[in-house]
């Protein structure tokens, strides 16, 4: 066991674990954080995607000891003071999501995407979501949301 | 009414109500939930396609740290508990009822496929429950395998079930043989096509789940799980498996990462869990991770067929003769003896006016995961027959493919097809116009000239689909050979302050029902959508109801909840001409305010939800205090959506990749009470569809039978750069079989697709057939052997 600690939504957290425990175990086993999902076992669905240090990544491949000292913001933490971000907004007015199962990592890529790339078209919002896997939505209205709420954030 | 509340009425584009929890992380799934003194199951799955088992030392296991207890199929056995069922029993050609196998919840003596349950430890921690697993000393004695389709029928072939000889668990018929032979006698042209429709793996994105808890006071078992169908899942582990009498036990299905039918069947896992939770004393959680998923889920489609079409010299229909050879997997699952026969023989008259039809259907086992129910279940099956061979005569005809469809459409309803559905209304033509319109079909042959002047290989492929929704009549379905009767259920609550909770059978996983339901009781109740809960998944909170599958919660649930909604509103008026001292028939109800024709007295909704629970002065023997209503609403006939779907391809011959250009859907769909819910489910139901055709394949080897495809690495999950944007249109012939008029929407998608990509892929390369998915690899050697030898020189 060993003690791990970061910030998670602007809040400390720490926890005394094995050292095996993946990011997205520590995430909703010890803290009980369960917006962040598993969806696969071979980082290809990216339901579990969170920000570590402002970057979107799998949650799922990397350990909670690599996050040591890290920021971390999941789906819970993206609604800064109560008020949806953009994007979460856009998911919900283009009904971007069904199930919801695949949504908090949209989302967080989805946020990623825009800070990396402002000025999106289809083609690049498609390719991007290439580590993303929706089994709803047929992918249409999620890329409709993303291009709106980057319109929205320009 | 008032404007706020029209915005949020039928045929409105409601945002979701069940947004806000999945867009901020609140949803909360199986997973989510955690117990106190909660222990983790983890299952040793058989690594072998079939095997006799010899031995199972779980000493050693036993032993390990953090272990509980370890469980086998003997444990299940002395416990006396069931197997697992099927729910519906289908009688060959000959009379006699299938030939169904044992399907235990835990293996006995024989492992028939791979990830075929072995034994479950229970332990602190997964990774306590998963380390012991691997000391679990199972002596197998490994057995030649039935895999492939086309051979498991041959005598040599390893036998799945001593209770099936030849692996054929059913010869199933429908149609008249006599008619259709004749029929075949005089055609002037016969088009014959084998068809295979590959196997797919269901893959929801949350992978199934379940927590057993048993509560030693009351002695009532818990169990939450992934279910489409909770109520169904309790009647079978109570009556079938007997692991608690129904009272006994409560089963809810909290929010649901998808189903598209692999979460309504009652698998090994969940039945475990609850079971075993009262021996060890404490709740068992167990997760699915995605390999567990691609092994044990129940896998959809995999039919070889043989399809004949017969025509006169105009091109008209005169019948059609089916063989069909439809793979079960190595148990029944729970509905999968429905799917290859009456979800799939009474669609193969399409829109189209067929004289004869007759249809074989063998059921076969084989050593692989069960097959059963997967968005669509049958009708793709049958859509993709009906439509690739359609799209093949026009060729061989040369009369243009919409042009052979128009020649040939149902166009008076009520309309009996050889296949035992009726159909009820519908314009297939209008449809077809609609999508011709909308993908320019005049501008095609210019869009193709243009396309292979930069070196592309250009088509197009009409699908124009019917299925059938709204499952279904009790009796025509209990005539049929269901176990069960499928109605659904409905109970609206009105509070004393006027809010209202409505309980329904049907399960949302994804299909908005707290929305869709919420509009259309605050529309016809004439109050804001946000004083409308809808309550569903839940056995200790609903009345028993049978769950949502086969697009049947629009045209049945609904239908329910209507149902109920009169009984309400009968009720409210008798109140209301009590307190306002009127006669009943006086007593109008609009915009939620009632009112005496021909005076100025009024009352509100909510001063009469509360006037309902006071009771004051009611007459007791006329009023009961209260205002609650349930209703069982049992449809009269299937409902049929139907379509035109409409792709054009382009592909690249260096590369073999197709590139779906675009793709146009225009559904009739009845009435549609939320668009922008009903578009994200075509959306949804063609994505799934375009994976069938290019992308997915369940594949085992024919040998081992070992899992090909178990994974993300290997399956080709449909992603985003895969998919085009959809155009969508819509075409209305109201259901004259329910209160709405609704059809269903959920697997039109899924259902139309499939042919309409094959038939363009098969229009650009000019060849007659290509296998599913047709993967690049597959187009590059379709075009290698099509190509003149001099010119691939």
């Amino acid at each position: 066991m060993s003690v791990v600690a970061m910030t998670v939504n602007g809040k400390p957290a720490s926890a005394d674990i094995e050292p095996r425990t993946l990011l997205v175990q520590f995430i909703r086993e010890q803290l009980g954080l369960t917006g962040t999902h598993v969806g696969c076992d071979t980082s290809q669905c990216g339901a579990c995607v969170v920000h570590v240090d402002g970057r979107a990544v799998k949650s799922c491949t990397m350990l909670a000891a690599q996050a040591e000292g890290a920021e971390v913001l999941t789906i819970e933490g993206l609604a800064a003071n109560g008020d949806l971000h953009p994007v979460q907004k856009a998911f919900r007015e283009h009904h971007g999501l069904q199930c919801g199962f695949c949504t908090p990592g949209m989302i967080m890529t989805a946020v990623d995407l825009i800070r990396r790339k402002p000025e999106l078209d289809e083609e690049t919002v498609r390719e991007e979501l290439e580590g993303n896997i929706c089994r709803c939505t047929g992918y249409h209205n999620i890329v409709k949301a993303i291009l709106a709420a980057s319109q929205e954030m320009r | 009414m008032s404007g706020a509340i029209a915005a949020e009425g039928i045929g409105q584009p409601v945002r979701r109500k069940e947004d806000f929890r999945f867009i901020t992380g609140n949803g909360h799934y199986t997973d989510d939930i955690a117990r106190a003194r909660q222990t983790y199951a983890y299952f040793l799955r058989s690594p072998h396609a079939h095997a006799r088992i010899k031995s199972i030392d779980t000493s050693a296991a036993e032993a390990a740290p953090g272990v509980v207890a370890v469980f086998t199929g003997k444990h299940v056995a002395d416990d006396g508990l069931g197997g697992l069922i099927c729910g519906w029993t289908v009688t060959s050609k000959d009379g006699t009822p299938m030939k169904a196998g044992a399907h235990p919840v835990l293996a006995f003596d024989t492992v028939r496929y791979v990830g075929d349950h072995v034994a479950m430890v229970v332990a602190e921690t997964l990774a306590d429950a998963r380390a012991a697993a691997e000391l679990i000393d199972v002596d197998y004695e490994a057995l030649p395998a039935a895999v492939a389709l086309s051979t498991c029928q041959d005598e040599k072939t390893a036998q799945v079930h001593t209770e099936a000889p030849r692996n054929t668990c059913f010869e199933w018929e429908l149609g008249n043989k006599a008619e259709t032979e004749a029929a075949f006698a005089k055609a002037d042209r016969v088009v014959k096509l084998d068809l295979t429709n590959n196997r797919l793996i269901p893959n929801a994105m949350e992978p199934r789940a379940a927590i057993g808890e048993y509560d030693k006071g009351s002695g009532i078992y818990t169990l939450h799980t992934t279910s489409q169908n909770p109520h169904v899942a309790r009647l079978v582990l109570s009556a079938f498996v007997g692991v608690a009498p129904e009272h006994k036990l409560r089963v809810v299905a909290p929010d649901v990462g998808g189903g598209f039918g692999s979460k309504i069947f009652i698998y090994a896992e969940e039945t475990a869990c609850v079971w075993a939770a009262a021996k060890v004393g404490r709740p068992i959680k167990w997760t699915g991770d995605r390999s567990e998923a691609f092994l044990s889920d129940a896998h959809g489609r995999d039919h070889l067929s043989h399809a004949e079409l017969a025509l006169d010299k105009d091109g008209k229909f005169l019948g059609l003769r089916v063989k069909t050879i439809a793979n079960l997997g190595a148990y029944l699952s729970t509905f999968s003896a429905s799917v290859p026969t009456y979800l799939y023989g009474t669609l193969l008259s399409g829109q189209y006016d067929f004289p004869a039809i007759y249809v074989e259907v063998d059921g076969v086992y084989t050593h692989t995961a069960p097959v059963d129910a997967y968005r669509g279940a049958g009708r793709p099956e049958a859509t993709y027959l009906v439509e690739r061979i359609v799209e093949t005569a026009a060729r061989e005809t040369g009369i243009d493919p919409a042009e052979l469809r128009r020649r040939n459409f149902v166009r008076t309803f009520p309309h009996q097809t050889p296949v035992i559905m009726n159909y009820d209304a519908g314009d297939y033509e209008a449809s077809l116009d609609a999508a011709l319109e909308a993908i320019d079909y005049k501008g095609f042959a210019a869009r193709k000239s243009e396309a292979a002047s930069r070196g592309k290989l250009r088509g197009i492929g009409f699908s124009s689909y019917i299925e059938a929704c709204g499952l279904a009549p009790s009796a025509a379905v209990g005539s049929l050979g269901a176990g069960v009767g499928l109605w659904e259920s409905a109970e609206v609550r009105v509070n004393p302050t006027g809010n209202i909770e409505v309980l329904t059978g049907s399960h949302s996983h994804g299909q908005g029902h707290e929305t869709t339901f919420a509009q259309l009781v605050a529309s016809r109740l004439g109050v804001p959508l946000d004083s409308v809960e809808i309550v569903h998944g839940d056995t200790d909170k609903v009345q028993f109801g049978m769950g949502t599958y086969g697009s049947r919660s629009g045209a049945v649930g609904m239908s329910a909840i209507v149902r109920a909604l009169d009984k309400i509103e009968t009720k409210a008026k008798k109140i209301a001409a009590h307190l306002m001292e009127a006669a009943v028939e006086d007593i109008v109800f609009e915009n939620g305010t009632f009112t005496v024709q021909g005076t100025d007295k009024s009352l509100a909704w909510a001063e009469l939800s509360l006037a309902a629970y006071t009771a004051h002065g009611f007459p007791s023997a006329d009023i009961e205090p209260g205002l609650k209503e349930g209703a069982f609403y049992d449809p009269t006939n299937f409902t049929f959506p139907a379509g035109c779907h409409i792709c054009e391809v382009e592909i690249d011959p260096d590369t073999g990749i197709t590139r779906i250009v675009k793709f146009v859907a225009v559904d009739d769909f009845g009435t549609v009470i939320n668009p922008m819910i009903v578009e994200g489910q075509v959306h949804g139901g063609i994505a799934q569809g375009i994976g069938q055709a290019l992308l997915e394949h369940g594949v085992y080897d024919p040998d081992s039978g070992q899992l090909v495809t178990g994974s993300y690495m290997d399956y080709c999950m449909p992603r985003a750069d895969d998919l085009p944007s959809f155009t969508l249109g819509f075409t209305k012939t109201v259901c004259p079989s329910n209160p709405l008029g609704m059809k269903g929407c959920g697997e039109a998608g899924a259902i139309a697709s499939p042919p309409a990509i094959i038939n363009a892929v098969t229009d650009a390369l000019g060849i007659r057939d290509i296998e599913m998915p047709a993967t690049p690899a597959r187009v590059w050697e379709a075009l290698q052997s099509a190509a003149p030898r001099a010119a691939a020189e």
